[in-house]
């Protein structure tokens, strides 16, 4: 325990703080809308379109820092994705995909793209 | 399912790389227990980061959850005991097996969901651990590993885009964090492409009510 960045208790702490905060946000539903509460029609469609809307919206999160005016203009990045994208439709394999797609975007920051 | 093994070894790679070994990285898949929550986390360890951030950042990069437990609410509803654990256990990776898996015809569905949840997070403590030896036993340059994270993303994106009814939702959600963020920049842009986004999809849901409303009343006459 000697090359911490930060304490060790306040290592601990942050840990506790993230656990609490998620559980927050995954427990927050099921408190609001106890078994045999009826649920707002306009809350049953936001829990149907709300997570494919919010996955778009972590795609945006990942790329927030890529730079398209500045050289590599974001080509490792994009072209990671895309083979993501093309891999997954063809084969469907979850681990697959997402392998390759990583380690091809390690290759190409670290040797191609340097 | 072994998604998360994956990802969970690029967690405890990553976690090593701050300074972090297995045992940390363990305890913290076994507490938390979020992919992208953990990832962002591994930043948090930094004498600059506040703990007031801390909790601000994890309940954004965390709040699609909240949706995720609306869609459950009537599912869950059969868990009894297990329900407090199947709430904590809700991730992304075992929101979207609760979609993808049927519970066989002659097995309890309460102690299906529970087994798929506890298996789920089985895997992603042992990959974080796995990681957290490995990147403090092997010296290999991880920049880029976060990619995963990136590359999970996509993947579900990809999933959930195969079905028709999702892709307006996809698009609305693309569409308002890109203009979010060119207009707030990359650090507080969150916030205000989810305020968009609920206003869209529910002024989109008025929409289609008075639609069907007025193709009701044109039926009747």
């Amino acid at each position: 325990m000697t090359n911490l960045p930060v304490s060790f208790w306040r290592s601990l702490i942050i840990i506790v703080l993230v656990a609490l905060t998620t559980l927050a946000t995954r427990a927050i539903p099921f408190i609001l809308f106890p078994n045999g509460k009826k649920i707002p029609k306009a809350v049953e469609y936001l829990g149907k379109v709300l997570p494919p809307a919010v996955i778009g919206m972590l795609v945006v999160y990942c790329f927030k820092s890529v730079s398209i005016i500045e050289s590599p203009f974001g080509l490792p990045e994009f072209i990671a994705g895309a083979v993501v994208v093309l891999l997954h439709l063809w084969k469907r394999n979850n681990l697959l995909s997402i392998g390759t797609g990583t380690v091809l975007y390690m290759v190409l920051i670290q040797y191609v793209f340097v | 399912m072994t998604g998360y093994l994956f990802i969970g070894i690029a967690f405890g790679v990553m976690f090593a790389d701050k300074g972090y070994n297995f045992l940390w990285a363990g305890l913290m898949s076994a507490l938390v227990y979020a992919g992208s929550g953990q990832y962002l986390a591994v930043n948090f360890f930094d004498p600059s980061v506040s703990l007031l951030q801390v909790v601000f950042l994890t309940f954004m990069v965390n709040v699609r959850h909240i949706f995720y437990g609306l869609s459950l609410l009537d599912k869950f509803k059969v868990s009894g005991k297990k329900k407090p654990y199947m709430i904590f256990s809700l991730t992304d990776e075992t929101y979207s097996l609760y979609f993808l898996t049927k519970t066989p015809p002659d097995v309890d569905e309460g102690k299906f969901l529970f087994a798929l949840s506890t298996l789920d997070q089985s895997y992603w403590i042992i990959g974080s651990m796995i990681g957290g030896v490995a990147g403090s036993l092997i010296p290999f340059d991880s920049t880029g590993i976060d990619f995963a994270m990136t590359a999970l993303f996509i993947v579900i994106f990809v999933e959930q885009w195969l079905e028709k009814k999702n892709r307006f939702p996809a698009i609305v959600g693309v569409i308002a964090s890109l203009i979010s963020l060119l207009a707030f920049g990359k650090d507080s842009f969150i916030l205000p492409a989810m305020i968009i986004i609920m206003i869209v999809l529910l002024s989109n849901h008025r929409i289609e009510e008075k639609k069907n409303k007025t193709g009701e009343v044109e039926k009747n006459d």
